[in-house]
């Protein structure tokens, strides 16, 4: 496991030296014709050196658009980053010209994304597509390029890869296409890796032959991975670190085994409630009532006040900060102390 | 829900070979076994969850299910006839009893049409399912089935989050009164609190309208929890059929037994120690699969003779649990790595 200065402040912070990649107050909408979509509104985190920082929350939180804002690809406009910073050892990337902006996507901080059928292009070979980041970034030839991109589809085990890289993605299965994507964003040597549920089209031992591929580059480069997941197995098995989001915040930021012993914000609890147990078969699963947020028109105070059920009279008024509520740990939840001892709800 | 009766699903070596083309002028170099060689049964109101690696033949299966992709041999049928053979007002007919829910919602969910109508659409195909002056009340009924607003039906797809989206396409499976869905991943890239509220969904389903399901999902947990008997799949094979406390409790084959072992386990209390059958090897490919058994090339008990004898899937005890295994020994843990 990770071994370094543990962070300080709520959001994660190490102290001194400054961490890997750090992402301050950050604030995302989308302009649409029919309003504002707030998709991330006050984003705090960092992460540090060989670090595992996993990502969990609710579908439609504003965890990739996050992730989208860290690459520099989100599409501007409908997009625009209204407030915030997002440093890469030190630099802020939202001050820079497009121009730097690119050579450091792809090359410093690398992405694996949610929907890799729609990622990659579907009228050239996996081995073009693979070898093109030899082409643009390392000036390799073509046949060159696409001698790593065999060595990088061996890598993460690809069978047949020889053959396969002249093949067109639509001939790949789901998690075939998955391993594809990975093989990309490996292929410099990144400093940061995003993962963007990158598991979540394979099957069990795949994934663990994945994510054991991602830790061993890991730990080798010292390369910080962001894994963004709804797999709490995933999560318990990886990560050093969670942050949970809910409309567009991070509501609780612990080290992982804190979180999984006593969650100390309600939406975290409920998540950690709604997974199935082999004994309760037959009765329904618990799931947190009610239903997203809507982007569009937020709930004042707390984002999950109309949910909770530790819900009291100011949770509807001022919106929580994220409480520092122990080491290396925060809970935007006004009443996280009733929550982590479980008192009621 | 037990299964009761006749199979209202019947599945008899489903075979699968796509062709697979290679060079500049695409010639013909092989084949892809996608699907080859399964047989199953479905019972009325049964849930049989599928699962097996990622490109082993599941959404090929589903496929080939509903109709949507010719079987190279082998037939399906459903409800007494053979959706396999059938053709044009035949076919139709029976496709009308069997149901997909996609695996990717974003894909199978036309940006360009409301919800109301992307539900209402399977009207649109089988034109005489209900009459045009009933299909707007019985969108908004499917609507509310499934837990959405009715006066949502308006709104097009990327106003919903992930999980509405997937409820948009659970109203639509059932918009033709089904017995049978074909679930391919219906919950997967969805938070667990969304995953539990569809899971609890396709239950209640179940009760009300007797619905007879297939699953296939990645999630082991979800599957053991919603299906009453549990097919594994590995390179276009069954390899293993049974109840979800056999395959659960007392796996036989050794893949499932490596893929239970692989599970992640949501406490990080332990993690160190925690012991998994790492599979040796890569996964064959679908175009040359190994001889006689196809998992020997990363199984810890292959011998001489798994090289040389396909092993059949054949029942280890009377109860309906069947593995394709020369050496299949039902266990209660997996073995050490
Ligand atoms: N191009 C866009 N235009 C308008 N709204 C958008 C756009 N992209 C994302 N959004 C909205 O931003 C919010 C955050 O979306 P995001 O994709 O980050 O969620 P997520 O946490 O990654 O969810 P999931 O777990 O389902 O992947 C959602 O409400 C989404 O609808
Ligand atoms: N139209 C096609 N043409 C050629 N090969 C195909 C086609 N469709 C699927 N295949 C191949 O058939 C095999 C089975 O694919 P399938 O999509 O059924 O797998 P799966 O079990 O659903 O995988 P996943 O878990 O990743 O969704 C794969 O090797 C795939 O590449
Ligand atoms: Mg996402
Ligand atoms: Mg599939």
């Amino acid at each position: 496991m990770w071994k370094t200065p543990a962070p300080a402040s709520p959001a994660g912070r190490p102290p001194g030296g400054g961490p890997l990649l750090a992402v301050e107050n950050l604030h995302v909408e989308f302009v649409t014709r029919r309003g504002v979509v707030r998709a991330v509104n006050g984003v705090d985190c960092a992460l540090n050196a060989g670090e595992t920082l996993a990502v969990l929350g609710e579908s439609g939180s504003g965890k990739t658009v996050t992730a989208q804002a860290i690459m520099g690809i989100l599409d501007t406009p409908p997009a625009r980053v209204t407030r915030g910073t997002i440093r890469l050892r030190g630099t802020d990337l939202l001050g820079l010209r497009e121009e730097d902006r690119s050579r450091i996507r792809g090359s410093r901080i690398a992405m694996i994304f949610q929907d890799a059928l729609s990622a990659l292009n579907p009228v050239f070979t996996v081995g073009a597509q693979i070898g093109e980041m030899f082409r643009v970034h390392r000036g390799l030839s073509r046949r060159d390029a696409e001698r790593r991109a065999v060595e990088l589809m061996d890598r993460v085990r690809i069978p047949d890869a020889r053959r396969r890289v002249h093949d067109y993605p639509h001939r790949f299965s789901g998690g075939m296409r998955q391993r594809v994507m990975i093989a990309m964003a490996i292929a410099l040597d990144p400093e940061v890796l995003i993962a963007d549920e990158p598991t979540t089209a394979l099957d069990v031992t795949v994934q663990a032959q994945i994510m054991e591929l991602l830790s061993e580059l890991r730990r080798e480069s010292g390369m910080g991975l962001i894994l963004i997941t709804h797999d709490l197995g995933v999560v318990a098995d990886a990560a050093d670190r969670v942050a949970v989001m809910y409309g567009g915040r991070i509501v609780e930021n612990a080290p992982v085994h804190d979180i999984y012993r006593a969650p100390a914000h309600p939406y975290t609890k409920g998540l950690l409630e709604s997974i199935p147990r082999a004994g309760g078969k037959g009765r329904a699963l618990r799931a947190v009532e009610g239903s997203s947020p809507d982007p569009m028109a937020m709930p004042s105070g707390c984002v999950f006040h109309p949910r909770c059920s530790y819900r009291q009279d100011d949770c509807a008024a001022g919106e929580p900060p994220l409480h520092p509520i122990g080491p290396f740990r925060g809970s935007a939840c006004h009443y996280w102390r009733e929550v982590l001892h479980g008192s009621h709800g | 829900m037990a299964a009761t009766g006749e199979p209202i699903l019947r599945v008899r070596d489903l075979v699968k070979h796509f062709p697979l083309r290679h060079g500049p002028l695409r010639a013909q170099v092989g084949l892809i076994k996608a699907v080859d060689g399964v047989s199953f049964d479905l019972g009325r109101g049964e849930t049989l969850g599928v699962v097996g690696e990622s490109g082993c033949g599941k959404s090929t299966l589903a496929r080939l299910l509903l109709g949507l992709e010719r079987p190279t041999s082998g037939s399906v049928t459903v409800g007494g006839g053979e959706i396999t053979r059938a053709r044009g007002g035949e076919l139709k007919r029976l496709r009308r009893n069997i149901q997909m829910i996609m695996q990717d919602p974003y894909a199978s969910l036309n940006p360009r049409m409301t919800v109301g109508d992307i539900v209402g659409e399977p009207y649109e195909i089988h034109r005489d399912a209900v009459p045009k002056g009933d299909r707007r009340r019985r969108v908004r009924e499917l609507l509310e089935i499934v837990g959405l607003n009715p006066d949502h039906a308006d709104r097009y797809p990327h106003q919903f989050s992930g999980g509405q989206r997937r409820r948009v396409g659970i109203a639509r499976g059932l918009a033709l009164q089904p017995e049978i869905i074909v679930c391919d991943e219906p919950v997967s890239s969805l938070d667990v609190s969304i995953r539990a509220q569809i899971v609890n969904l396709l239950g209640r389903l179940q009760d009300e309208l007797g619905l007879s399901y297939v699953f296939i999902a990645h999630d082991l947990s979800v599957v053991r929890h919603i299906s009453d008997r549990v097919g594994v799949m590995y390179l276009g094979k069954l390899v293993e059929l049974g109840g979800d406390g056999e395959i659960y409790g007392h796996p036989a084959h050794p893949y499932t037994q490596a893929l239970l072992s692989a599970v992640p386990v949501p406490d990080p209390e332990g993690r160190e120690r925690r012991r998994r059958i790492i599979l040796q090897g890569d996964p064959p490919s679908p175009i040359t699969p190994p001889s006689g058994c196809r998992f020997r090339t990363r199984c810890w008990k292959a011998r001489d003779v798994c090289a040389e004898r396909e092993p059949p899937l054949r029942a280890l005890s009377g109860t309906g649990h069947a593995g394709a295994c020369h050496f299949a020994e039902p266990r209660e843990a997996p073995p050490p790595a």
